[in-house]
């Protein structure tokens, strides 16, 4: 499962923007930063080309690369 | 073997900062100081050094900063518009605590004014030049053996304390031929790496009781932020928090004052039962002691203290003096800088005379020998 | 089991986290980009020394685990030059932002490029000054608003790669925060030259640059980056009225040749037995 640090996380939605494949998008849950940090809603469709880890610019997220 | 030699005052210096370790030079040519540059070029690469001519006054600032942390001793010389350059780049040596010399060869100011003449006008600019609090180092040398010695005594002071030292020399010093003895081996004091114990956080700005912490170079695996933002002990910026800023700025300047009976240094003559004292710094010290010689010859008491370091300002030796002397004069080549602070110190228990001297000529014997005899008849009336 | 974390947080001092951009500035994407150019390069992140001077960018080297110096407005590369000269064995990068490297430091800028010294030097471009509050910059395009240019910008931009590549620097390449991948690639190459490199990052400032000029979100400016780029060689083909408005992006030069440390070494060697006197200030005596 891909991560995204809450605590790191300013809420910016590049990776929803970046992602090829319409991984991500924004939860309903705000952190302590009152942002809406965003969820990989669509987990299964990553490729993990590793666009979302490159482009997140508070190097919140982490792109879960284990074969399960 | 100590050799003998007749150069001009500012290849000394270039020769002093050879023999105190300096390996690094970054300049820009500039009156009256630029033969420093020109013998720095020759004697780097003959001693494992490196010289950069820059592209201007600032940058060589900065060059030498960025030296100063690779871990080697480095200097820059210039003069006037070039000091003025300089300012911003000095005041981030002395938050950042980086040890480099700067040579101020002083002309005739403001602005471009007077290239090729002397002066000493850039006193105050020594101790103000850059913007905020701090504490400056200061030495002025009067003859080519001064500026030789000085030069290596900017590095040690340097060195030891952690900061900028400006070797306050003038167009006289620098473009006269004298004799310099150059000994055989000179005391260098040499940076000190960090030790830290097993597992021990290391906090680069957490200095011990003198104030001044041991300084590693970058590469050394300490992985040292250096910035001149306001910074805590670690070296993180922390700009919004008076204690922060208070805690460092006080610790600059107190390593300096704190310490100052170990930096200040001068020269007492004929002051024992001196009841006019000629304080003086730099050339003007040249022609300072024939007068008071001959003053002497006509039964006047006077006596000379020659200050080698401006900054800090020595005040308890003067302070000492006063308790004698009833007068005090002082021959300065600008229209009166220093002045102010022997008021300060002075000014209370004896009168204080300005000879100011601007327009690049040196003050004679006989413009101070006359001066002496005025303030002693008018203590006579 | 590995950690579960961003792959560059591992380079970055954790308890100065979270850094002090803006939400969706580029600023992190850059040094993202770094890391990955690192690792795919031939040098050791352990041999890294950073230099910045002032503004936002420049605070990059703050966040990094090495030893860094944030110097004065405009004057990195002055400062970096210094570092480099003393001890070339280091590897130095320099972080700088439009108006540091382009205007403060313009000077210092083409000099280090001319006397190709070994650096590289990342330049993230945004177009307008952040950290004072949106004023513009030498390379705010024509007609773009800042605060102090209420009415839009009236000037003509500073083309930074080409000015660079006029200046003699050996590598010289411009990407855009919108091509990470790329980015990545030229900072690899732009390391491993031995002489002055420099990678211009064009990106985006959502809080000032993309308020003042309806790019408010991140993802806006992103786009607008993506969009308006033309690749070096596309754009050869194009006419100067169709390249208004547009990004060059790629190499703009890749020519080695001799650089300065080098240079100062061999004068060392042709005049002295004993080398360089690296880290001498540690030395008891000469």
């Amino acid at each position: 499962m891909n991560i995204i640090d809450s605590m790191l996380c300013k809420g910016c939605d590049i990776c929803i923007s970046v992602c090829p494949k319409d991984v991500y998008a924004k939860s309903k849950e705000v952190n302590s930063k009152d942002v809406y940090v965003p969820y990989p809603a669509n987990q299964e469709a990553c490729v993990k080309c590793g666009l979302c880890e490159i482009s997140c610019p508070d190097q919140a997220l982490y792109v879960d690369r284990e074969v399960e | 073997m100590v050799e003998e030699r007749f150069v001009l005052g500012n290849e000394a210096c270039a020769l002093g900062a050879i023999a105190a370790g300096c390996r690094f030079f970054a300049g820009y040519p500039i009156t009256p100081s630029t033969e420093i540059a020109e013998n720095m070029s020759v004697l780097l690469p003959k001693n494992g050094g490196s010289f950069v001519q820059m592209e201007d006054e600032i940058a060589s600032a900065g060059a030498i900063i960025g030296a100063s942390w690779s871990g080697v001793k480095s200097m820059t010389a210039t003069s006037g518009p070039g000091i003025s350059l300089m300012q911003e780049n000095i005041g981030y040596g002395v938050i950042t605590e980086t040890p480099i010399v700067i040579i101020n060869v002083q002309r005739g100011s403001p602005s471009t004014g007077q290239p090729t003449m002397s002066s000493q006008s850039d006193m105050m600019q020594a101790r103000w030049g850059s913007h905020g609090d701090y504490e400056t180092i200061a030495l002025s040398p009067s003859s080519v053996q001064e500026f030789f010695d000085f030069t290596i005594k900017a590095f040690n002071l340097a060195e030891e304390y952690r900061v900028p030292v400006l070797v306050m020399s003038d167009e006289v010093v620098g473009h006269m031929r004298e004799k310099l003895i150059i000994p055989d081996s000179v005391d260098i004091v040499k940076r000190v790496r960090p030790e830290l114990e097993e597992g021990e956080q290391y906090l680069p700005y957490d200095a011990p009781e003198n104030g001044v912490t041991p300084m590693p170079a970058f590469g050394d695996g300490f992985n040292v932020h250096v910035t001149g933002l306001t910074h805590d002990k670690r070296g993180y910026p922390d700009t919004n928090d008076a204690e922060t800023h208070t805690d460092l700025v006080e610790r600059l300047c107190d390593k300096i004052l704190k310490n100052k009976d170990k930096i200040c240094s001068y020269k007492e003559e004929f002051c024992d039962d001196a009841e006019i004292v000629v304080v003086s710094y730099g050339s003007p010290y040249r022609s300072v002691l024939t007068a008071v010689k001959e003053a002497r010859e006509e039964g006047i008491k006077v006596g000379s203290l020659k200050i080698d370091t401006p900054w800090p300002f020595p005040d308890e030796e003067i302070s000492k003096l006063a308790e004698n002397a009833t007068d005090f004069i002082m021959p300065e080549m600008n229209l009166g800088q220093m002045v102010h602070e022997l008021e300060r110190v002075a000014g209370k228990d004896a009168n204080v005379h300005l000879i100011g001297k601007i327009g690049g000529v040196l003050h004679t014997p006989e413009e101070i020998l006359e001066k002496i005899k005025e303030v002693a008849s008018k203590k006579e009336d | 089991m590995a950690v579960k974390e961003n792959p560059y947080k591992k380079y970055l001092r954790e308890d100065r986290l979270p850094h002090i951009f803006c939400p969706g500035c580029g600023n992190g994407i850059v040094m993202n980009a770094f890391f990955k150019g690192l690792e795919g390069s031939d040098v050791d992140f352990d041999n890294v020394s950073m230099v910045s001077g002032i503004g936002c960018s420049s605070r990059i080297p703050g966040y990094v685990k090495c030893d860094s110096l944030h110097t004065t407005h405009g004057r990195a590369l002055s400062f970096a030059t210094g570092l480099k000269v003393g001890n070339p064995n280091q590897d130095v990068v320099v972080f700088t932002g439009d108006g540091d490297a382009a205007s403060i430091g313009g000077n210092h800028l083409i000099h280090a490029a001319r006397r190709n010294i070994d650096l590289t030097v990342i330049c993230i471009n945004n177009n307008i000054y952040g950290m004072t509050g949106g004023q513009i910059s030498p390379t705010s395009p024509k007609g773009s608003f800042g605060t102090t240019a209420p009415y839009g910008s009236r000037d003509v931009p500073f083309d930074l790669a080409s000015l660079v590549t006029a200046a003699g620097a050996s590598y010289v390449a411009r990407w855009t925060t919108a091509h990470p991948m790329q980015l990545a690639k030229a900072i690899t190459k732009g390391l491993e030259n031995k002489g002055f490199s420099f990678i211009e990052a064009v990106s985006q400032c959502p809080t000032y640059y993309g308020r003042k000029n309806k790019l408010k979100t991140p993802v806006l400016g992103m786009d607008y980056l993506k969009a308006n780029s033309v690749t070096k060689r596309r754009s050869e083909k194009m006419s100067e009225e169709e390249l208004i408005g547009k990004i060059i992006v790629g190499e703009f030069a890749n020519r080695p040749h001799k650089e300065l440390c080098d240079n100062e070494e061999d004068l060392v060697n042709e005049n002295y037995d004993g080398g360089l006197a690296i880290k001498s200030a540690f030395w008891e005596e000469f």
